[in-house]
């Protein structure tokens, strides 16, 4: 006989390992962030940090450099991953370029001044 | 906002008097909303005016700190049409800076009334609607009386005796404005939420004219009328507003930027300054250093008007408590991890840690000697 209070009946058992699927939690979420660095003179950098895994980011930049008219480049980061590298300011035609591509707005993050 | 657009000198800038705070409405943003939304991208006409306040109630309540500016009205037109629409516009905080030095006021007003480019008659005078809910301002200096649009002259002259009961000494004006409106009445009821009546007088609705039926937004407007009315407590006990300093940047070299007055912000947000150091550096991804007087050196070229921009971002994400909107908070760190606990409403929140994320190799690869 079994006392049914004393079984080690895990109540998450079907919810698998809560670290499992998602390395990163407590780290920001899945946000697309778009950054901007000054460099010499009034020239910038953009940085798209945080594509989502269905979308080719060498495709993207691809389209990126062919939309805005500039040079770019793909970034290997240890943790980050492939980042998108653009020349010039290009924060808000990145934002635009990707909500019309059916990316929500919430998920983008606009960073800088 | 981005730095191509950007005209690297504003003449104007210079002229900023040391004194001079600007107004921060309470907070753009609402309450339900994402914390960690980006700020949308920022349009010509929102760069000029102040952002409309989201809601009636908050529309109120501006109106009340406005009201009495004759000249809001011409603002107002500018900034209200995209106003609704970006309530979570952090770049509100700080819109109203250039107007206020042209007008030299000492009240900070709010620019907008939220109303509607299509009514020339709502658009030409500031509104009474927040009268029941202000006590403290004095209605003599009230000059133009904006009346909603009404057909019949008995409830004009009604509503003239309520204006009467309450304020007094206004009526020589009331009766200009009055002929005013019978000027040009041919203002469109069908501006919904543009058309604030006054909250007593239920006859103003603009549906009882016609036999259409009415819309949600002027129930809406209603109800918050009649609640106004009877509660003049709601709109002016929070109608204090949040002011801080603009920031002071200076040009070091060719390179190098000075934020002076960070040191006052920073203890005007009850905010630790490397709290605050932290977040810009973060956000304009560069680096600097704290000079010895306490001001900030940053690492490349800024205008204070961008600076402008991140501090509205922290003060939206790190200052205002997202449930009641009160700047009153304190940020507290546990565990790693950043909570910030509301003084006025007791609201506990985390807030999101501060990440530089991607930095991209500017400058020599010499001077870098891991990258």
């Amino acid at each position: 006989m079994s006392v049914q209070n004393l079984n080690s009946y895990d109540p998450f058992a079907d919810e698998g390992d809560p670290l499992g699927d998602n390395k990163d939690v407590g780290s920001q979420q899945n946000y697309i962030h778009i950054r901007i660095q000054q460099r010499n003179g009034r020239k910038t950098l953009t940085t798209l940090q945080g594509l989502p895994k269905e979308y080719d980011p060498k495709k993207l930049l691809k389209a990126f450099k062919k939309e805005f008219a500039c040079n770019g480049t793909l970034v290997d980061d240890e943790e980050l991953g492939q980042v998108i590298q653009l020349q010039g300011d290009q924060r808000l035609k990145i934002s635009t370029f990707l909500t019309e591509e059916g990316i929500p707005k919430a998920t983008i993050k606009l960073h800088g001044f | 906002m981005s730095a191509s657009t950007e005209p690297l000198f504003d003449p104007s800038l210079k002229k900023k008097k040391k004194k001079k705070t600007v107004a921060f409405s309470e907070d753009p943003l609402g309450a339900d909303a994402d914390p960690t939304t980006p700020a949308p991208p920022l349009t010509p006409s929102q760069s000029n005016g102040e952002l409309g306040p989201a809601t009636v109630h908050e529309q109120m309540k501006a109106n009340g700190a406005s009201g009495r500016d004759e000249d809001a009205e011409d603002i107002g037109q500018k900034a209200s049409a995209k106003a609704a629409a970006e309530e979570e516009d952090p770049l509100a905080m700080f819109g109203d800076l250039k107007k206020k030095k042209k007008k030299k006021k000492e009240i900070p007003f709010d620019l907008e009334e939220n109303q509607e480019e299509s009514t020339p008659a709502s658009a030409s005078a500031p509104e009474p609607s927040a009268e029941p809910a202000l006590d403290d301002f004095d209605l003599s200096d009230l000059k133009k009386k904006k009346k909603s649009s009404k057909k019949k002259v008995d409830l004009e002259a009604f509503e003239k005796e309520l204006e009467n009961s309450k304020g007094g000494d206004a009526d020589d004006d009331d009766i200009a404005a009055a002929l005013d409106d019978d000027a040009d009445l041919g203002d469109d009821p069908f501006a919904p939420v543009a058309d604030v009546p006054s909250g007593v007088d239920t006859g103003s609705e603009p549906w009882l004219g016609s036999d259409r039926d009415y819309k949600y937004n002027e129930l809406l407007t209603r109800f918050f009328n009649a609640l106004h009315a009877a509660n003049p407590a709601l709109a002016s006990n929070t109608g204090k507003r949040y002011t801080i300093a603009p920031p002071q940047i200076l040009r070091e070299g060719n390179k190098k930027s000075i934020f002076a007055n960070i040191t006052d912000i920073c203890k005007r947000m009850h905010r630790q300054p490397e709290h605050v150091i932290a977040f810009l550096f973060a956000e304009l991804g560069t680096t600097g250093s704290v000079d010895g007087s306490g001001r900030l050196v940053i690492r490349g070229r800024f205008l204070p008007k961008q600076m402008e921009n991140v501090l509205r971002r922290y003060i939206v994400e790190y200052v205002t408590c997202k449930t009641c909107k009160s700047p009153d908070t304190l940020l507290t760190k546990e565990n790693r991890i950043y909570f910030m606990a509301c003084e006025s409403c007791g609201s506990r929140r985390s807030v999101s840690a501060i990440k530089s994320g991607f930095q991209a190799q500017v400058g020599r690869r010499s001077k870098n000697k891991t990258g």
